[in-house]
């Protein structure tokens, strides 16, 4: 059960994702939804759920990019596996320190999220890099943005999951009230 | 039972995972030709998706324009849009066409040029990844499109095909870091290479450090790289700087708004350069 909503909700954001990052494609504020969910499901279910998660959604990612087709030089555009490397292990250290420390307060929450999405910049463009598959050149801007991006939504996401059951409790609390 | 003691020893799970896919990637990296079936395969079933979704999108945002908007007012601003459109085509057919007729052995290409045969698409989704910058047509193989057509905007040059399915193609945008035309500008013919750097702007290289180029000057296609018809406006150059003893270091502003697109245009035309290369296959 719990698995059919983590791959409903990695599904989604990939969704989501492709929908409506073309009218976004300014490449600095795009933001990785399918990172966010991987964070956010290692957070709350701890590393191996997360891990799991980040595999299943990378290698799906990965699976989605034209990876064999060749570009500058003969090299491939996107291999499967790199994706899915990058977020099985940003799956896995979320969910370590969701375990090991108290990370329910929005700051910390954004600190870890962002620091995942660097983690994730890092390990996806440095193995890149390393098998001279692709060129990025000095990212730092961009990785910087897109991480404060993610960080952003991923901090959203907890506040509107956690406050918006609340919220109809109290409302229909409120509405009993009244019609006493 | 064994699912809890998986999770209790995550980081096993961890290395064994790991382990998979750095063979995998190892598999792939070793191999680099052909299309693989994979490929083909997630790409056609979520295009299907990316479709719906984009049918959907699109759906709600026609009945919302078309209910509170002014009707008559839109559509005949859509009608506009798409004349100015025509236009522009037009106009960049006729900048290189008059490019053509600055050379005899230019004017002899002027019927491949004329003849330009292209077929529109809508996108109807973008890459999975921000770190790529690819979108999806809402056409493929089925429509006659192969790998490394041209695609182009009203504006200037969008892309190149790069991964067509039956009823979809992934375009490669020029932006994309992997991406590479071979440009001319247009005021002093100075030729090089234009790549992408996975941002809103272009860089211009191989540009010999005696060129004459100025800001403003307008880049096109030069047609050398067999995908992109000559011509065709790339964007305009935005800062020249030096980049050492040999060139200069050229960014380009694109002519295109790639966040802005919802139709394209792919050309069907081969291009001279690739018609030679089928020739020599054969």
């Amino acid at each position: 059960m719990k698995a059919a909503g983590v791959i409903l909700a990695v599904v989604a954001a990939l969704a989501l994702q492709t929908t409506l990052a073309r009218f976004f494609v300014r490449g600095a504020a795009a933001v990785d939804l399918v990172l966010v969910v991987v964070v956010y499901v290692a957070l709350t279910s701890g590393p191996a759920t997360g891990l799991l998660t980040g595999t299943f959604a990378g290698l799906v990612q990965d699976a989605l990019l034209p990876n064999a087709v060749m570009g500058i030089g003969g090299l491939p555009n996107g291999v499967i596996g790199i994706g899915g490397l990058a977020k099985t292990m940003v799956g896995f250290l979320a969910g370590v320190i969701g375990t090991q420390f108290i990370v329910s307060q929005p700051l910390p929450r954004f600190v870890v999220f962002f620091a995942a999405s660097v983690m994730h910049g890092v390990v996806f463009m440095g193995l890149y890099t390393l098998l001279d598959l692709r060129h990025f050149g000095a990212p730092y801007a961009e990785v910087g943005v897109q991480s404060a991006a993610n960080a952003v939504v991923g901090v959203v996401a907890f506040q509107m999951v956690e406050l918006l059951p609340g919220a109809v409790e109290r409302r229909r609390a409120a509405k009993s009230r009244l019609r006493r | 039972m064994a699912l809890q003691d998986i999770r209790q020893r995550s980081g096993y799970l961890f290395l064994a995972v790991m382990l998979g896919l750095v063979l995998l990637i190892s598999a792939q990296v070793n191999s680099r030709s052909g299309v693989p079936v994979r490929e083909s395969l997630t790409s056609g079933i979520f295009s299907e998706v990316q479709r719906v979704l984009s049918g959907g999108v699109s759906g709600v945002r026609r009945l919302w324009s078309g209910y509170v908007g002014l009707r008559n007012l839109r559509a005949e601003n859509e009608e506009l849009k798409r004349q100015l459109a025509a236009a522009e085509i037009a106009s960049q057919e006729q900048r290189a066409l008059a490019d053509r007729a600055r050379g005899l052995e230019k004017m002899l290409e002027l019927r491949d040029r004329v003849n330009l045969r292209t077929t529109a698409a809508e996108i109807i989704g973008a890459a999975a990844m921000p770190d790529f910058r690819t979108l999806t047509i809402d056409k493929g193989t089925r429509d006659g499109l192969g790998p490394d057509m041209a695609v182009i905007a009203p504006a200037g040059v969008v892309g190149r095909l790069v991964a067509p399915s039956a009823r979809s193609a992934k375009v490669q945008l020029l932006i994309d870091r992997n991406a590479a035309a071979g440009a001319i500008v247009e005021r002093t013919r100075a030729q090089g290479v234009v790549v992408g750097g996975g941002n809103e702007r272009l860089q211009m290289q191989y540009v010999s450090e005696a060129s004459d180029i100025a800001v403003g000057d307008v880049v096109v296609t030069s047609g050398i790289d067999g995908i992109y018809p000559k011509g065709f406006i790339i964007g305009r150059v935005e800062t020249v700087e030096k980049n050492g003893p040999a060139f200069k270091r050229i960014v380009v502003k694109p002519a295109v708004d790639f966040s802005q697109l919802e139709e394209v245009l792919v050309v069907l035309t081969p291009t001279p350069a690739k018609e030679a290369a089928a020739g020599v296959s054969e």
